[in-house]
């Protein structure tokens, strides 16, 4: 008989430990959770065409479509100076914000250097331009930046992905790239032309088969 | 009147009580543990999805970073799934006629969600928030494990309570330099040749990384 009683109470904890209760789904909706209620099943709702939030009415055009008069911008937007916090480096902190969101969102593609020969082309997709052939070194900021926004050719837009600020960060770090793939010893500060023949060891705690899982 | 219970009910009456409490905390260590166990918990088993996608592949041998399709990681408690459109951005040239990826490009026609199944699911009495856990140092490879050698998606950890905790205890025991977040098998002693005791208890100060233990924190 007492044997029959223990092997019941340790069904029972069994039953209990596996058992879900309504604590753990609870009727709410998460991000991405499904929702019944909808023909789409989406909890999460699209705006309804036509709407401004407060602070998003994007009247700058220079800053939003690369444009100035329709035309795409020879400069960079003023506004940056105050998304990049201002002060008298925040060139320097859009250029690393640029490289960082260029080797996560662009490298597949357009590669390190930005030849045009990332590891998705080396796997068969379309082989864009390089950033050095002469017409893109001559194109204007809002030119990048309107591609990056709108998708050019096999490119799909990245609006979704990249936010403004840093698509014009990440314009900055081409231009840079262009600099940097076109330059000269003559180019170097004269006191830094040493250190071509003889590179300093890496200090930054990065080696080369630790950045970024490549 | 002759007595009802014979004399040895005395002995079994007295080791019955033994035995009911051996038998009680058996069941209670019983229950303890089945929790713990990959049958509760589902950890480290691959689960199937209506694409069989491979971080492996897309992780591994192409070196995408886990915000080229993870983008909100750093601002939201949602690391976020991308849209049908991200896979398209390349699936559109590359494998674009594969059977496989037939829900996917069904997905960008009809504007409609490929369903996937959450292989993380928190309990939803548990807040998480990916943005703070990534900004103050912990890497992704800390609680979902080497993704870029998972084929199918898993669950590295069991997500239990005590798993959290043990790092909210102690934090210093997977905090990595802020340049290493999203790098798969980094590993300090190769990369600064320090140990994760010396580089955590610096990144700890540096950082301003505080163990957190409050119910509140995660119970909110």
């Amino acid at each position: 008989m007492k044997l029959h009683h223990a092997a019941f109470v340790a069904l029972l904890a069994l039953g209990v430990a596996s058992c879900r209760q309504d604590m753990h789904d609870q009727p709410k909706h998460k991000p991405f959770t499904r929702s019944a209620l909808f023909k789409d099943q989406r909890s999460a709702r699209p705006l309804v065409p036509g709407t401004v939030a407060r602070g998003q009415l994007m009247e700058d055009e220079h800053l939003y479509l690369g444009k100035v008069d329709g035309k795409p911008a020879e400069t960079f937007p003023a506004a940056l100076a105050d998304a990049f916090g201002g002060g008298g480096e925040w060139q320097q902190r859009m250029l690393a914000r640029g490289r960082d969101r260029f080797q996560i969102q662009c490298t597949p593609c357009h590669g390190s250097v930005g030849d045009g020969n990332g590891m998705i082309v080396q796997r068969g997709m379309k082989r864009p331009p390089s950033y050095h052939i002469d017409r893109l070194q001559k194109s204007p900021p809002g030119y990048f930046f309107d591609v990056i926004t709108n998708g050019f050719g096999a490119m799909i837009d990245q609006k979704d992905r990249v936010k403004v600020e840093d698509r014009w960060a990440i314009v900055a770090y081409i231009r840079a790239l262009q600099l940097s793939q076109n330059a000269t010893v003559a180019d170097v500060p004269a006191e830094h032309r040493d250190e071509l023949d003889h590179p300093k060891p890496r200090t930054e705690g990065q080696t080369p088969e630790t950045q970024h899982g490549r | 009147m002759a007595q009802v219970f014979p004399k040895s009910s005395n002995t079994l009456s007295k080791a019955s009580i033994v035995v009911a409490g051996i038998v009680l905390g058996a069941v209670g260590l019983a229950t303890i543990n089945i929790n713990r166990t990959t049958y509760v918990t589902t950890q480290s088993m691959p689960i199937e999805q209506v694409v069989q996608f491979t971080h492996t592949h897309h992780v591994g041998s192409l070196g995408l970073d886990c915000r080229f399709c993870h983008t909100a990681v750093e601002e939201s408690s949602y690391a976020g799934i991308p849209p049908s459109k991200t896979c398209m951005g390349c699936h559109s040239v590359v494998w674009k006629d594969a059977p496989i990826l037939e829900p996917v490009r069904e997905s960008f026609r009809n504007d409609t969600s490929v369903e996937w199944i959450k292989v993380h699911d928190l309990p939803e009495f548990v807040y998480f928030n990916h943005s703070i856990h990534v900004n103050k140092g912990i890497g992704c490879e800390s609680c979902h494990g080497r993704v870029d050698q998972m084929p199918l998606m898993m669950r590295q950890n069991s997500l239990n309570m005590e798993w959290c905790l043990a790092c909210h205890r102690a934090p210093e025991q997977f905090l990595r330099p802020k340049d290493q977040i999203y790098t798969m098998g980094w590993d300090p002693e190769k990369a600064l040749g320090m140990t994760q005791a010396e580089l955590g208890a610096k990144l700890k100060l540096e950082n301003n990384v505080q163990s957190r233990t409050n119910c509140a924190t995660c119970h909110r």
